[in-house]
């Protein structure tokens, strides 16, 4: 494999990385759901390359899923749910975005030096790769505690699975199976997720989780 | 078929049996036909097992296609598993004949029956087993089925805590034994008793194994201070369970260790051997006082059992500090001391709780103090506790005085040891065991004269009748095992000795030949032994003082009041009681051990309520032991309730900040 495919791959598992960090920074609902279309859209060029690279075609259904439904079906699914519930278009973060974004930073910073210090005798492609989805795991993950509001930890939970998805590309010899569950997972957690916001919604008149956490508090 | 096919075979027919018994229902045979069952097909075990010691057809193995799929089950019969055989189907098969008689009058037949053959068959598997998956497995089936037989009498709130605790117990050992044997795998991650022979292990494992070991095997078998559910479920369970998980239960628990300590690990290092003998010295010495001070039966028989689990294991250790110098011999002379006093202890102790059942099923009691005189209301039962009494109070001629007799012998050895700690220390753990000796024949004074003789202090006592044959003869069997154990103790030491060198590599000189029965476990010139003498002089010396007090003296036999002490008011409360029988040594010793402390409330003047005394006996380790583990754990357990009312998002956040700390353990590591 040539230099230039290995950039490539590094300048786009680098760039799923930067749109993750974007996403934190978003604080407008609908402004989030623009970044993660974005951040399945380069998952899909990532995932595609890889495809492309280790003449694998099974990759590109892969590419395919998560173009068509993370980048497409979802985020538009979601800002019709926040339009007719009526959602708070403001994102609620628990702290400021700035201590998120240093924590993110620093994240980023533990899952490269671990992963290159793990993974030492892999070839270089996958250890890039590895670190990156490592990083956007762990960031999805942070983005689910530090939003109060049930459509952002959505949002935090399926950039999880984007990073979980580049690292299954990266590593090579997933088989199709295990790729089309993992997509159809995220589809029905998605549809759990919607059925359980129109749920909350119509009882409490929020998708704010504390309200559910008040209304547990009452009965404790 | 080989010795083990049918060893496993006999095994699983007991397993079914169980099902088998609930499947028959209510009618009234199955009692009778299942311990008739059990009864035969221990014997066949026992069999098998002797067959294995006596002819050498030993070191057979099978593997069954059962348990993990491409591991399968191991089963393997060799020299250490034939004399436990050979344990478990005397005690099962004997406690199974009183099973006969005594299951009669259970209210709910099906709650014991459903388990009890189960339970041989799960031992004899521990027994056989040959890698530690099929170990394990056995292990926990035997101590569930235990825990079940311990329940049979649920209603009762007591039951219901001893069965809790026991539980509780029972789940600790099997995890420290996990762990053991996580830490003996093989290369290649094996759990092949062959192969885990095979491993070179540093001093420090050994130690931390061993430490396991003592832990795991020890709180099933009773080794202070893990002993803290014998006492609650051994008087719970039926009595027949009772002599079954005292006599035999205990037993299958020293095998495991003896297993893993002498077989799969291999020498150890001195160091790790003091340990061993004084934890087990000092579980003899505060067994025996606890059975000292205990007003109820079956409870103090219980401490009676982990006294003498702390001998054998003193021996046990005794046997590894030798065995760590190269001292074959010696410490063969220990390894067989212990191995004949699990003999000896699987006969009397089974006899003494079938005996109590005896009684508890005549009067209905367990405590000490409303029984007396039962010698006269049921004299075969009496009879043949006492010899269980003597025997394991170790006078001669009988069983217990022989084993002990080595096992003194053996610690008379340990001048010859090198290390200068173990030549102090071993003297001073016999003195420990010499106490506990004697301690023990004085709490077998007051469990006999407080019980069977004097007069009845209640009316249960007054009017208590003989039990049935069966149960006399299965008693009776164990008091004939006691006395010719005891008479030819050089038997059981050739019995014995293929153990000792399959073990050890090393054994007791061949007793067979000696003269008038001796043992002489050394040479002639330091110590020799004959039952058989001490018998004949015995015989000669009770009837020749018989002959001549009748012939020299008078003829007459002349029945008149007992003296009374001048007390004309002859109530029976006022013989001694079975605490103030104790109360010499509750002053003496247990003060200071067992917090012994006696109250005395007095009325006031012109009241005339009596005056009253109180003494309260506790076990030191649940005070210094468990009862801080409860309050720690009760502490942090409300302290992590709040956890339980978290929000959505912190249960998150706990979840990440887990991860985290992990992922920088493993950069920090790797």
């Amino acid at each position: 494999m040539g230099h230039l495919a290995f950039d490539i791959a590094h300048l786009l598992a680098g760039g799923l990385l930067l749109v993750s960090f974007m996403m934190i920074y978003q604080d407008r609902m609908f402004a989030l759901l623009h970044v993660f279309a974005l951040h399945a859209l380069v998952l899909s060029l990532s995932v595609a390359w890889q495809a492309y690279n280790q003449g694998a075609p099974h990759l590109y259904v892969t590419a395919a899923i998560a173009l068509v439904f993370k980048a497409g079906v979802i985020p538009v699914a979601l800002r019709r749910i926040v339009q007719q519930l009526g959602i708070h278009r403001e994102v609620e973060t628990v702290v400021g975005i700035g201590v998120t974004m240093l924590a993110g930073i620093g994240l980023s910073a533990l899952s490269i030096v671990l992963m290159l210090r793990v993974t030492e005798n892999a070839d270089s492609f996958a250890r890039e790769d590895l670190a990156f989805a490592l990083s956007v795991v762990l960031l999805g993950l942070l983005m689910m505690v530090t939003r109060r509001n049930a459509v952002s930890q959505v949002v935090g939970f399926m950039s999880l699975e984007n990073g979980l998805i580049l690292a299954a590309a990266g590593a090579r010899g997933m088989p199709l199976v295990v790729e089309i569950s993992v997509a159809f997972s995220v589809l029905i957690a998605f549809i759990v997720i919607g059925v359980f916001l129109f749920r909350i919604r119509e009882r409490f008149d929020s998708v704010d989780v504390t309200a559910l956490d008040d209304y547990r508090e009452d009965h404790r | 078929m080989t010795a083990v096919e049918l060893a496993t075979l006999i095994s699983a027919a007991l397993l079914a049996l169980g099902p088998c018994a609930v499947l028959a229902g209510h009618r009234p045979w199955v009692s009778g036909a299942v311990y008739s069952i059990s009864s035969a097909l221990c014997v066949g075990i026992a069999a098998l097992g002797a067959a294995g010691l006596f002819t050498r057809t030993l070191d057979s193995s099978v593997a069954l296609p059962l348990g993990l799929p491409w591991i399968g089950s191991h089963f393997q019969l060799d020299a250490l598993s034939a004399f436990f055989l050979v344990i478990l189907g005397i005690g099962g098969s004997v406690v199974s004949l009183y099973g006969i008689g005594y299951g009669r009058h259970e209210h709910d037949p099906l709650r014991v029956l459903a388990f009890y053959p189960p339970f041989l068959g799960a031992m004899a598997l521990v027994l056989l087993a040959a890698d530690a998956f099929t170990f394990l497995m056995s292990w926990e089936v035997m101590s569930l089925l235990s825990w079940a037989l311990v329940l049979t009498h649920h209603q009762k709130e007591d039951t219901r805590t001893a069965g809790y605790v026991y539980l509780v117990m029972a789940g600790f050992g099997a995890m420290a034994l996990l762990l053991a044997f996580g830490l003996l795998a093989g290369s290649g991650g094996l759990y092949g008793f062959e192969v885990m022979r095979g491993v070179q292990r540093t001093p420090l494992m050994a130690a931390v194994i061993l430490g396991l070991m003592l832990l795991g095997a020890g709180s099933k078998a009773g080794l202070a201070p893990l002993h803290v559910w014998l006492p609650l479920a051994h008087p719970a369970a039926p009595s027949h369970v009772s002599a079954l998980m005292s006599g035999v239960m205990t037993k299958v628990a020293l095998y495991g260790f003896i297993r893993v300590i002498f077989d799969l690990l291999g020498p150890s290092a001195w160091w790790a051997s003091p340990a061993v003998i004084i934890l087990g010295s000092l579980t003899a010495v505060l067994g025996i006082l606890l059975a000292m001070m205990e007003r109820d039966l079956k409870r103090a028989l219980a401490y009676s059992t982990i006294e003498n689990i702390g001998v054998i294991f003193a021996a046990l250790g005794l046997a590894m500090a030798f065995r760590a110098n190269g001292m074959t011999a010696a410490a063969a002379l220990a390894f067989t001391a212990a191995l004949f006093h699990i003999f000896n202890h699987m006969v009397f102790k089974s006899l003494l709780f079938m005996g109590a059942g005896s009684v508890l099923t005549a009067t209905g009691t367990r405590d000490l103090d409303g029984l007396g005189g039962l010698i006269h209301r049921m004299p075969v039962t009496s009879f043949v506790v006492l010899v269980g009494a003597l025997a394991i109070s170790a006078l001669p001629p009988l069983n217990g005085f022989a084993s002990e007799w080595l096992l003194f012998q053996a610690v008379l050895m340990s001048p010859a040891i090198p290390q200068d700690a173990l030549q102090l220390m071993i003297p001073a753990a016999g003195g420990l065991l010499a106490l506990a000796a004697a301690l023990a024949a004085a709490a077998f004074v007051r469990i006999y004269g407080v019980g069977f003789l004097g007069r009845a202090r209640s009316e249960a006592a007054r009017t208590a009748v003989e039990v049935d044959r069966f149960s006399l003869t299965a008693m009776a069997v164990l008091a004939g095992l006691c006395v010719l154990a005891g008479v030819l103790p050089g038997m059981v030491i050739d019995a014995i000795s293929p153990v000792a060198r399959a073990v050890l590599g090393g054994q007791l000189p061949v007793q067979g030949n000696e003269a008038w029965f001796k043992i002489v476990p050394i040479a002639e010139a330091r110590s020799s032994y004959s039952g058989m003498l001490v018998l004949l002089f015995v015989a000669f010396s009770a009837s020749g003082a018989a002959w001549a007090v009748h012939r020299l003296a008078s003829h007459r036999v002349r029945r008149s009041a007992a003296w009374d002490c001048g007390f004309p008011d002859a109530n029976p409360i006022t013989q001694y009681s079975a605490s103030g029988f104790a109360q010499p040594l509750r002053r003496v010793l247990g003060a200071d051990i067992l917090g012994a402390h006696e109250s005395v409330w007095m009325p006031a003047p012109g009241d005339k309520s009596p005056a009253r005394l109180t003494v309260t006996v506790d076990d030191p380790i649940w005070r210094t032991v468990y009862s801080p583990i409860g309050t720690t754990v009760f502490y942090v357990a409300t302290r992590m309730n709040g956890l339980q009312f978290l929000t959505i998002r912190r249960y998150l956040s706990l979840v990440f900040l887990v991860l985290i700390v992990l992922l920088v353990g493993l950069m920090l590591w790797a």
